[in-house]
């Protein structure tokens, strides 16, 4: 083990160490502070006798002349076993509650590499959520990256947790482990989570990590990574189905930032370093299901969106990489409807692998498009009889008014812990259609008119 | 090149995906081995005794002073049957390779893997005789390499043919001599060709065939040539990777090259599920077998993503020397100018606009100009194309950002995706508005003949009227709809169906998914002829209200699903039939 006193520069949460020798590139650094205290670091650039380390924590009360730097020899690894179920730790993978040590069976470097495309297996399970703007129309599958677009002030945690409770392969009685990284959120808001865990009995099956607001910021790089390195050895080590979430990764850009200005890069858009798509793809990307295991990662990464804006750095990176999107509206918020999902600017990706015959019902497909096509037409109206009233509106038009607002009092606006079958939630969108003329219905097949259109006016 | 004295040195320092090296007499973009684990990586400075290299793989745990060597060899393909059904990264490594070395699912470092299979034996037939004097690129023989496609071997010199053997050989088997100005160079199928450099053509010609994408909205309105770029810009979720693996899918091209630059790993798997599945219509083959897959997904490292934009190119050039129209779709050329501007920033360069290096639009340009159809290399009449579809995520769906301004000087075909039309499912979501191509007037006189003399300008009417209805609409927004005079309203009802049982389709169903040519024309035919009755009906005096509830209205919008085509006969004859009961 290499020591070195030679700290020669500290900016920001960045110190440069000299005169080094045999130091690898992304290894851990112990830094021992002269009150005795200790802390964790990267090194990020490394040089025949130049070491710069990224600390993992405050970088307050470091010295050059009384710190010692140990240099560990090895990458950031995070001792992995079973027993961690139930558990909680803080963002850099230590116990946080009073439970005992976690003697860990195996070691593993948390950077991940990446999957290997051709080992993937197509995510093609649905995943009852019970939530009728997801599985209705934005289906969530076993495997699946679908993040949650929110902002300040949206309840995208009761959301959240409520797929954590609900969620469920139909058939199957399996259950998700579920892998909870908490990153820079409020005290509050963990012990929402914590409380609501615990309620259900979920903590049993589930490991947390906890990164909060005022932990250092620097840790936020490291948390997400524990959690889905502990989520991938879950799902294809012993082949458990893993629902992962993270919240909320818009504190996790901001360390990202700060980092990138700290070591003086050249910023790409609003001061985001220019790798951040590279950098959170190596987070989004670590989900799915592989060939030869049972098992699957399944990722609902949480973020808030800063002034709502979709085009935002931060939201519009993730939408690139992650497989769709679950938008929270503040419109729909403010009219009391929860949960306030947009489906118009959402979308799931993988849903069309995912419904269907034996899966969910054969009118899925048809159902789910018909009522997309409706609601925007629906919303279109709605501004324009604003202007011109409602009056100046054909017939049909009026009808699908009458759909737009149906919708979201019937479909969208549901109980926080109504737990719909998908059935139930086609049926309800067969009540709407038959608002409409069927010589609109152009998305649907006529078999399934007669099939499930029929049955709905009986009822 | 041939390949000169290998050169070793030591890591003087790491940062991330870029290191640097001690390393004399290394030359600029020679690949070389990094460290212990060998990583792969390419000089992209030099700098005195000193070189930056970009490194392909994670360069976590690399120490200074482990050992750089250099291979003395830029970096290359390797070009020879083999590579069709094959998935490759970006520097042409098999995944399939990958995961038996790795002995598991993710992408361990430092694995070696030959692109082409060396124990594989192809039946070699050969076409060129002993004796002949050939050129560089005439074809000396084929090899079946799948069903769909005959591989053929072109010679890399120029002389005297001395021996040519028919049979069973590996890619590295010496199959023959070529003999010129003294010098013996034995044939082999295999060939390496460096990625940067184009392979050369004889001539390049204006593209005036259609590359006929089976997507209504593109062949009818904006159709792309063989030979020629198109590039489609979109913010996220309104079908860029949809549309692109369409093209893949479904376009009359020989070969297909399909390149997952930096997206997501899910998307890889779809297309390596479904293709093996969809059959060819032509031949009744798996469409995988004209197919070559390059994935280097976005957590796949950046250096290996920016080369394998020309990895792909240099293979598709190979097979247009071949004589073939090769089809080349890349997903997403964003993401490659954003390997560029990481390893940029790395380098510490001057950066231009927005961070991307000040170099982006030369190396976009560079890129696209690989397309073309051309008179290849070679003795005989030889003719092949290049087509690239370059895919650009603008930050935001902003097509003012640099990589999509600087893509649209070089293309000549615009697609522009739009959220708006992808939120209320309107799919394949292209804005006709703001779309362009600059083919149409070299192209008319293909689809004249082969189509109808009328195709174009039904085509222009069609669109005419789309343009109209965005000006109606504005008037919509302030009066509404029953404020217009009825000709307007039946515009609005056209154009309606215009758009919804025209521009629609749907990439999910059997029939609509692939939309012939003949059949597109039929269609449109049949929706502007509808125009036209309805037009001379409200001239005597029928009410616009008796027209709309038209049952041909219903059919006409269950048209996409028609599979005979004679059947539009009849469908013609209803709609005159309708109109004409109107009358009474």
């Amino acid at each position: 083990m290499k020591e070195y006193k030679t700290i020669t520069e500290i900016a920001g949460p960045l110190v440069v160490v000299s005169g080094v020798s045999g130091v690898s590139y992304g290894e851990i650094v112990e830094i021992m502070l002269p009150n005795g205290e200790r802390r964790k670091g990267q090194v990020l650039d490394v040089s025949m006798e130049i070491a710069v380390v990224q600390v993992f924590g405050p970088t307050a009360g470091i010295s050059t002349d009384q710190t010692t730097v140990r240099f560990l020899g090895e990458t950031m690894r995070l001792g992995l076993t079973t027993d961690m179920l139930g558990r909680v730790f803080n963002g850099l993978g230590e116990p946080k509650d009073k439970g005992p040590r976690v003697i860990p069976k195996e070691k593993v470097d948390i950077t991940g590499l990446p999957i290997n495309p051709y080992s993937r297996e197509l995510p093609n399970e649905f995943i009852q959520t019970g939530i009728s703007t997801i599985d209705g129309m934005n289906t969530l599958v076993r495997g699946q990256k679908l993040p949650i677009f929110s902002g300040a002030g949206l309840p995208h945690n009761q959301l959240s947790v409520q797929i954590a409770r609900q969620a469920k392969v139909r058939g199957t009685g399996e259950k998700f482990a579920v892998v909870f990284a908490a990153i820079g959120i409020t005290h509050e808001e963990a012990s929402f989570f914590m409380r609501d865990f615990e309620k259900t009995g979920a903590l049993e099956n589930a490991v947390l990590f906890l990164n909060l607001a005022d932990d250092p910021s620097v840790e936020r790089i490291i948390t997400p990574r524990l959690a889905l390195t502990t989520a991938e050895y879950l799902a294809y080590e012993q082949g458990m189905h893993v629902l992962t979430l993270i919240t909320d990764m818009t504190n996790y850009c901001e360390a990202l930032r700060e980092i990138s200005s700290a070591r003086q890069e050249v910023p790409g858009r609003r001061g985001y370093p220019g790798y951040m798509y590279t950098d959170l793809s190596t987070i989004y990307e670590r989900a799915g299901r592989v060939r030869g295991s049972k098992g699957s990662v399944t990722q609902i990464p949480v973020l808030t969106m800063p002034g709502d804006d979709k085009t935002h750095p931060i939201a519009d990176l993730t939408g690139y990489i992650t497989e769709g999107q679950i938008l929270l509206s503040r419109d729909l918020h403010r009219k009391g409807i929860y949960p306030p999902v947009d489906p118009l600017p959402s979308l799931s990706r993988l849903m069309n692998f995912g419904i269907g015959d034996k899966k969910t019902r054969d009118d899925h497909k048809g159902v789910a498009d018909q009522i997309y096509a409706a609601y925007a037409n629906g919303r279109d109206l709605r501004s324009l009889s604003a202007v011109v009233g409602e009056e100046a509106l054909t017939e049909v038009d009026r009808k699908y008014l009458r759909v737009a607002d149906e919708f979201e009092k019937k479909f969208v606006q549901q109980g926080a812990y109504e737990d719909r079958e998908i059935e139930r939630t086609l049926d309800i969108g067969w009540e709407l259609l038959s608002l409409l003329p069927e010589g609109e219905l152009k998305r649907v097949k006529k078999e399934h008119i007669g099939k499930y259109m029929k049955k709905q006016s009986k009822a | 090149m041939a390949s000169k004295k290998t050169d070793a040195g030591y890591i003087q320092r790491i940062s991330g995906p870029v290191v640097e090296a001690y390393l004399p007499g290394a030359r600029l973009y020679d690949v070389v081995k990094v460290g212990n684990e060998k990583l792969l990586g390419e000089i992209i400075k030099i700098v005195g005794q000193t070189s930056v290299i970009q490194v392909y793989e994670d360069t976590s745990g690399v120490m200074p002073k482990e050992p750089v060597v250099s291979t003395g060899e830029p970096l290359s393909v390797e070009l020879g049957p083999g590579i069709l059904e094959s998935i490759y990264d970006g520097i042409q490594r098999p995944l399939k390779v990958i995961e038996q070395q790795a002995k598991g699912v993710y992408i361990t470092r430092g694995i070696e893997a030959p692109a082409l299979d060396r124990t594989k034996k192809w039946v070699f037939k050969a076409k060129a005789k002993k004796g002949d004097r050939v050129k560089v690129g005439d074809i000396l023989g084929t090899v079946q390499e799948t069903e769909l496609i005959e591989h053929r071997i072109m010679a890399q010199h120029e002389g005297k043919l001395e021996a040519l053997d028919s049979g069973s050989f590996t890619v590295e088997d010496e199959i023959g001599k070529i003999s010129s100005e003294g010098k013996i160079h034995p044939v082999r199928m295999m060939q390496r060709w460096f990625v940067r450099k184009s392979r050369p053509v004889s001539e390049k010609f204006p593209p005036v065939i259609p590359l006929v994408t089976g997507q209504r909205v593109i062949d009818t309105f904006f159709p792309i040539a063989k030979g020629g770029t198109a590039c489609i810009p979109g913010p996220f979720g309104s079908g860029k990777t949809v549309t692109q693996q369409s093209f893949a899918k479904y376009s009359d091209t020989k070969i297909v090259v399909y390149i997952g630059c930096g997206e997501r790993g899910n998307e890889m798997t779809d297309v390596l599920t479904e293709f093996p599945h969809l059959i060819d219509p032509n031949s009744g083959k798996p469409l995988m077998q004209r197919t070559v897959l390059i994935a280097n997904t976005s957590n796949m490292p950046v250096a290996a993503r920016e080369a394998s934009v020309y990895t792909g190119v240099t293979i598709a050039e190979y097979f247009r020397d071949m004589g073939y129209d090769v089809a080349l779709m890349a997903d997403s050329t964003s993401r490659w100018a954003e390997a560029m501007r990481e390893i940029g920033g790395r380098l510490e360069e001057m950066p231009g606009e927005e961070g991307y290096p000040a170099y982006l639009a030369r190396r976009l340009a560079e890129f696209y100009e690989r397309a073309g159809r051309v008179r290849c290399n070679g003795t005989e009449d030889r003719y092949g194309s290049v087509t690239i579809i370059g895919a650009v995520s603008p930050p935001g769906g902003d097509i003012s950002e640099p990589v999509s301004q600087n893509t649209l000087r070089v293309t000549k075909v615009f697609l522009a995706l739009d959220a708006s039309l992808a939120y209320r499912r309107h799919f394949p979501a292209i804005n006709w508005l703001k779309s362009y191509t600059l083919y149409a007037d070299g192209l008319s006189d293909w689809f004249a003949e082969k189509v109808s003399s009328d195709f174009t300008s039904l085509s222009k009417a069609a669109m005419a009227l789309l343009q109209k209805e965005a000006e109606l609409q504005e008037v919509v927004q302030l009066v509404g709809p029953d404020a217009l005079p009825e000709k307007e309203q039946a515009i609005l009802m056209v154009t309606k169906m215009l758009r919804e049982d025209y521009l629609q389709q749907n990439a999910y169903s059997d029939l609509d998914a692939r939309c012939d040519i003949k059949k597109q024309y039929l269609m449109l035919k049949l929706i502007m002829h509808f125009a036209t009755l309805t037009n001379n009906a409200l001239d005597t005096g029928v009410q616009l209200k008796k027209i709309q509830d038209l049952p041909a209205r219903t059919t006409i919008g269950r048209m996409k699903e028609i599979a005979n085509l004679a059947d539009f006969d009849k469908l013609h004859r209803d709609v005159e039939a309708d109109f004409a009961s109107l009358k009474k």
